[in-house]
C-alpha cells in the first residue's frame, strides 16, 4: 500500500500551496486577521516539537526544549539589539549557538537513559531560567523588549525580502516565513527519517547494545541527533522572540517543554507529521476552548485523557493503521 | 553551622516523603509522575478544608487527606494507567498520560479552592531555643512525623505481604506474576500508597507554609531531583536524595546569600556534573 513518490511530493505541495495562498485568502474574506498569529505560532512552535521527535527518534524522551528555544531567542535577540546583526543571520546563528550548547552538554547527559534523561531533560528547562534571570546580558527578569522587526535583504539592488517594518501587514510576512521554515524542517525531517542514518537512529531506539555491537557509532550518533533537535528549538525560539518583539527569561518554561513533548506523543511518535498535527491540534484546541472561561483547563485535559485512553500511539495511528511510516 | 543542619533536616525528611511516593510508583509501573505535586497540592487542600475550616483535629485532618489522596491514586491507576500501559506501543505513552492528569488536578484545584494562598493556625505554638539553635516547636512536630511516617515505611515495605509482594513486583513484574502475585491488584495499591504519602505530605506542610493552587508543577520538580540523586526506583534512595537534597538548600541558602538567587543553579550544576559520572544516581538500577 506505498504511495508512490509523486504522489507523496504533489500532495506536499498542494498543502504548502493551500497554506499560502488559500489560507490567507480566506483570511482576508473572513477578516479573522487574529487568526495568522495563531497559525504563525502553530508553524513555529511545530517546528521546535519537530526538535523533540528527532530526539524521541532515538529513543530519549526530551522534555528540554524550551531550554534551547529560550537560549535560541536570547540569542537572536542580543545579536540584533545589542550588535546590530540582521535577524536573517542571526536566525541561523541562534541555531548554530544552540547545537554547538547542546553538543557540550549532551555529551554527558546523552548517556543517561529512560526517565532519567527525561528528568535531567526537565530540568535543563530550568536551569536555563534560572541563568537567563542571573546573567547581566539577559537583563534578568526585565528581558530583552522592543527588538526591532526583521529588516529587508537585497542583493545586487533586488529586494528579496522586504523590510519588515515598512510593510502593511507584517503579520502575513512572518506568518509566510513560518510556514516556509516549517515545510523545509519537516521536509528535512522526512529526509533524515527515510535515510541511513534515520534507520540508524531506529536501531538506537530498539536497543543501543545491540546497535553498538554491529558497528553503529552510537555516541556521535546520538549527539548529532541532539545537535539536530537543539538547532530547530533554537530557530523556533528566536523566530518567537522576533514576532513577539520580546524575550523573558519565563518566555519558555517547564511548562513549554512539556506541551513540545505532548505535541510529539499526540500527532503519534512514528509518524513525520506527527508532531506537525499535534502542535495544531492541541494548540487551536486551547484557543478554540477560551470561550469556556476558568473551565478552559479543566475540558482541556479531560479531551487530552480521553484521546490518550481512545488513542495511545497518537492520532495518526488512526488515518494511518498499521504503518510505521516513521 | 548547627542551625543550617537542622534546618536541612528538618527540609530533607520532607522532601524524602514526598521522593518516596514518586519513587515507590516509578518502581511499580515504570511510571513516571508528573502529576506527584498536584497530588500534594491537594492533600495540602484537603487537610486546610478539615483542619482550617472544619476546625477538626489535624490528625484526623491528616488522615483524610492521605485517604481522599489513596483513592484518587488508586481510580487513576485502575482507569487511566492501566489501560494504557496495555495498549500502547511506546511505554512512553504512560509520560503523556501522567501530564494531563496534572493539567487535570491543576484544574481541579484551581476550581475547586481557587487562586489564593491558603494557610492554617499553626499546631504548636512555641519556639524551641537553646544556644546554636531555634526551630518552631510546629517543625519539630512536623518534622518527628514526617520521620516517623518513613519508617513506618519502611517497615511495612519490609516485613508486611502487600510490601513484600510490591517489592518483587519492583524487582521482575514477570516473575512475580508466575510466582502467584496478583500483580494487577498490587500495582493499584502502589500507586494509592504513593499518592497517599504525596497527600499527607501535603497535609502536613500545610501548617507551616500553607499552600497555593500553583506550586504542583515546582514540587514535582523537586521531587524529580531527588529521586535522581538517590536513583529512581529505589527507596533507599529516595530517602539519601531527600535528605542531601534538603542539606543542600539549606546549605546553599546561607552560604550562598550574597550572590543572590543562585542556591538552586549551583544544585543543577552539581547534579548535572555528578550524573555524568555516574548516571543512575546513588543507588539505582542501571536504566530505570
Amino acid at each position: 500500500m506505498r504511495k508512490s513518490s509523486t504522489v507523496r511530493i504533489v500532495s506536499a505541495a498542494l498543502f504548502l500551496l493551500a497554506l499560502l495562498v488559500a489560507v490567507p485568502l480566506l483570511i482576508s474574506i473572513t477578516g479573522r486577521s487574529d487568526l495568522y498569529y495563531t497559525l504563525t505560532s502553530v508553524a513555529l512552535l511545530s517546528i521546535i516539537s519537530a526538535g523533540v521527535w528527532i530526539t524521541f527518534y532515538i529513543g530519549r524522551i526530551n522534555i528540554g526544549q524550551g531550554a534551547y528555544a529560550l537560549m535560541g531567542g536570547y540569542v537572536s535577540a542580543i545579536l540584533v539589539t545589542n550588535y546590530g546583526v540582521s535577524f536573517w543571520l542571526t536566525l541561523p546563528l541562534a541555531g548554530l549557538f544552540c547545537a554547538v550548547a547542546s553538543v557540550l552538554i549532551g555529551l554527558p547527559i546523552l548517556r543517561l537513559r529512560g526517565v532519567y534523561f527525561a528528568m535531567v531533560s526537565l530540568v535543563l528547562t530550568e536551569v536555563a531560567r534560572l541563568l537567563a534571570l542571573a546573567m547581566p546580558i539577559t537583563n534578568g527578569a526585565k528581558g530583552i523588549v522592543s527588538i526591532p522587526l526583521p529588516a529587508g535583504i537585497s542583493l545586487f539592488g533586488i529586494t528579496l525580502v522586504p523590510d519588515f517594518a515598512s510593510l502593511a501587514n507584517p503579520r502575513l510576512a512572518f506568518y509566510i516565513v513560518a510556514v516556509l521554515l516549517m515545510a523545509l524542517c519537516f521536509l528535512g525531517l522526512y529526509r533524515l527519517a527515510h535515510s541511513r542514518i534515520g534507520q540508524l537512529c531506529q536501531s538506537l531506539q530498539q536497543n543501543e547494545e545491540l546497535a553498538s555491537s554491529i558497528g553503529v557509532n552510537i555516541a556521535y550518533l546520538r549527539v548529532v541527533a541532539y545537535a539536530l533537535s537543539s538547532f530547530l528549538g533554537g530557530v523556533g525560539g528566536a523566530m518567537f522572540a522576533s514576532i513577539s518583539q520580546s524575550i523573558y527569561p519565563s518566555s519558555f518554561t517547564v511548562a513549554d517543554s512539556v506541551n513540545f513533548m505532548l505535541n510529539c506523543f499526540l500527532g503519534g511518535l512514528g509518524y513525520v507529521l506527527g508532531p506537525m498535527l499535534g502542535t495544531f491540534v492541541l494548540y487551536f484546541g486551547w484557543d478554540v476552548l477560551f470561550q469556556a472561561g476558568e473551565f478552559q483547563l479543566l475540558i482541556f485535559s479531560t479531551v487530552l485523557i480521553v484521546l490518550i485512553l481512545v488513542l495511545p500511539n497518537g492520532l495518526l495511528s488512526l488515518a494511518l493503521p498499521g504503518k510505521r511510516s516513521g | 553551622m548547627e542551625q543550617v543542619i537542622a534546618n536541612g533536616l528538618y527540609l530533607g525528611a520532607q522532601y524524602a516523603l514526598i521522593a518516596l511516593g514518586l519513587t515507590l510508583i516509578f518502581a511499580l509501573m515504570n511510571v513516571l509522575n508528573f502529576a506527584h505535586g498536584q497530588m500534594y497540592v491537594l492533600g495540602g487542600f484537603v487537610t486546610y478544608s478539615i483542619y482550617g475550616q472544619l476546625k477538626l483535629p489535624f490528625l484526623v485532618a491528616l488522615i483524610c487527606s492521605g485517604v481522599s489522596l489513596a483513592i484518587v491514586g488508586a481510580l487513576m491507576e485502575k482507569f487511566l494507567f492501566r489501560p494504557v500501559i496495555r495498549r500502547s506501543k511506546r511505554e512512553e505513552s504512560t509520560m503523556l498520560l501522567a501530564a494531563a492528569t496534572a493539567f487535570f488536578l491543576d484544574a481541579l484545584i484551581l476550581l475547586l479552592f481557587g487562586e489564593k494562598q491558603r494557610g492554617v493556625p499553626k499546631i504548636v505554638s512555641g519556639v524551641f531555643i537553646s544556644d546554636s539553635v531555634i526551630l518552631p516547636y510546629d517543625r519539630i512536630v512536623v518534622g518527628l512525623i514526617a520521620i516517623l511516617m518513613i519508617a513506618a515505611f519502611m517497615l511495612y515495605m519490609q516485613y508486611s505481604k502487600p510490601g513484600r509482594a510490591m517489592r518483587a513486583l519492583a524487582q521482575d513484574r514477570i516473575a512475580a506474576q508466575l510466582m502467584g502475585v496478583k500483580v494487577e491488584r498490587y500495582s493499584m495499591i502502589g500507586f494509592a500508597l504513593g499518592a497517599m504519602l504525596a497527600g499527607v505530605v501535603g497535609g502536613l506542610l500545610v501548617s507551616i507554609t500553607g499552600v497555593n493552587s500553583g506550586i504542583g508543577g515546582p514540587i514535582s520538580i523537586k521531587a524529580f531531583l531527588m529521586v535522581m540523586i538517590g536513583g529512581a526506583g529505589v527507596v533507599g534512595g529516595a530517602i539519601a536524595g531527600g535528605f542531601i537534597l534538603g542539606m543542600m538548600e539549606s546549605v546553599g541558602l546561607t552560604v550562598l546569600r550574597e550572590y543572590g538567587d543562585v542556591t538552586y543553579l549551583v544544585i543543577f550544576a552539581l547534579l548535572m556534573a555528578f550524573l555524568s559520572i555516574r548516571p543512575h544516581g546513588l543507588m539505582g538500577k542501571p536504566w530505570g
